[in-house]
């Protein structure tokens, strides 16, 4: 039988979904890592964002930030953080992926609150809003695009790059294509690839819905525009590295 | 019969003694480095060249695909759009859909997965530069009596350098961290090594030597075509 027959018997015997360390299993691990991570990560990221984008001062810092991690291989910090005292828990995990999920989130908040124009800012002050206000009312809802598109872009990298947590003993969908290869089992490889794949894209879509609907004004499909990129200076990230 | 003497004494709880005690494990052994220099070059080696070869691959393939969508506007949207459906999908899972073709244990898989992922960098950066290049210098251009391949060679290719360029470090960089991933079909350039000591009851040393070989390489990788564009735009000096 070809791999795209094995493949198919794979993923429609029920028992490989329900059985316990199954499909079933290994996606909520999946998710439950995936989501601590984006939550960690925007914990850090946002606010560090906001506070620089708001003072306009940092940008060296943030692109040397955002290029340095685009040199760690996550595998390399997935496995380091293992051979820690963390060690096999979850922990060690999310704390790899959500230091990679950090880069994104705080280039695009930065860029989000630095670009609020002038001028409006100006104007909201004249009509007498106090710094709180200004925050909430005015710079929030025009950088929540920008701000939309980094946690989108870092959340579909973490749920990407949870799959390689597999290679070092840790858990989620990454699991299946590993057996796989393992075993040289060629339907067992396609199917997790499959199922990575379909969970990645998934995320993506829902979170291009999701960031379209929380966004204030008239609807803007997220059209990729393309950029030319500048030199030395932080640029919005709507697609994150490859992982 | 000494070390069943020894095991018998470390089972006594009076003085309980664990191996982890006795073998140390240090992230950083200068000796790990020496004593398996030709493994380790071995691995960077098959590391360089994997990302070399996915570069220029890439950015073949790339360029007339930038070309063509510059020149016909409606190709431009799917051509980005499919691009980043390429992009969300994780390498593994991309190993993991190529191996049924190029077989499990095959470094075509890690090249070709590579390959795609180069190519979505570089036709955005290469569209953008492209796109960047004013049309009146184009025309001005045609108007002198510029072909289309002098067009290409003395107009476009020197005002979109700049933007080729970024476009060829970042995916430069990103394909360096991403060979290690393809260790699982055992070609994972210095992944190899990362993976190779995660398996040998965590040997620090080992992992750490891929680790900071990974990250040193795409660093000297990003300076070196830093250099190279610096080079070969020598008017951008001259502004400043």
């Amino acid at each position: 039988m070809s791999a795209f027959g094995e493949a198919f018997v794979y993923l429609n015997d029920p028992f490989n979904w329900t059985r316990t360390g199954g499909i079933l299993d290994l996606l909520v691990q999946h998710l439950r890592i995936s989501v601590l991570a984006v939550l960690l990560a925007a914990v850090l990221a946002v606010p560090t964002g906001v506070l620089l984008g708001r003072s306009g001062r940092g940008a060296g810092a943030v692109v040397v930030l955002s290029n340095v991690s685009r040199a760690v291989p996550t595998l390399a910090l997935l496995t380091v953080l293992a051979v820690t005292p963390l060690g096999f828990s979850e922990t060690g995990t999310v704390l790899a992926l959500a230091a990679f999920a950090v880069p994104p989130m705080l280039t695009n908040t930065y860029v989000g609150f630095r670009e609020v124009d002038r001028d409006v800012r100006e104007a909201a002050r004249a009509m007498g809003m106090g710094r709180g206000q200004l925050l909430t009312r005015v710079e929030f809802p025009l950088a929540l695009p920008l701000l939309a598109t980094g946690v989108r872009t870092a959340a579909v990298q973490v749920v990407a790059t949870a799959t390689l947590a597999a290679l070092v003993g840790g858990g989620g969908l990454g699991r299946i294509i590993n057996l796989g290869f393992g075993q040289q089992d060629q339907g067992v490889i396609l199917a997790g690839a499959v199922l990575v794949a379909a969970l990645a894209l998934l995320t993506e879509l829902l979170l291009v819905l999701l960031s379209a609907a929380v966004t204030p004004g008239p609807r803007r499909w997220p059209l990729h525009r393309v950029r030319a990129p500048r030199a030395g200076e932080p640029e919005p990230t709507s697609s994150g590295v490859p992982m | 019969m000494a070390s069943l003497g020894a095991l018998s004494a470390a089972s006594a709880p009076a003085a309980p003694v664990l191996a982890a005690d006795e073998a140390p494990n240090p992230w950083f052994d200068p000796s790990y480095v020496t004593d398996n220099w030709d493994t380790i070059v071995g691995h960077l080696g098959q590391h360089v060249r994997l990302t070399v070869g996915a570069v220029l691959l890439g950015a073949l393939i790339a360029l007339p695909l930038a070309l063509l969508a510059r020149r016909t506007r409606f190709l431009a949207g799917p051509v980005l759009g499919l691009s980043s459906v390429v992009y969300t999908i994780p390498s593994l899972a991309m190993f993991a859909f190529l191996a049924p073709f190029t077989g499990p244990l095959s470094a075509t898989t890690v090249l070709i997965g590579l390959t795609l992922y180069t190519l979505v960098v570089l036709v955005r950066n290469f569209l953008a530069g492209l796109q960047g290049v004013p049309a009146d210098v184009r025309e001005a251009a045609r108007g002198m009596g510029y072909g289309p391949a002098r067009l290409f060679l003395r107009v476009d290719l020197p005002l979109a350098l700049p933007a080729f360029m970024a476009g060829l470090r970042i995916a430069t960089v990103s394909t360096v961290a991403l060979v290690t991933v393809g260790v699982i079909t055992g070609n994972g350039g210095l992944g190899q090594l990362i993976i190779g000591g995660f398996n040998s009851n965590f040997y620090r040393a080992e992992i750490v030597t891929g680790a900071v070989g990974c990250v040193l390489l795409g660093l000297a990788a990003d300076v070196l075509l830093a250099g190279v564009e610096r080079l070969l735009t020598p008017w951008t000096r001259a502004v400043t």
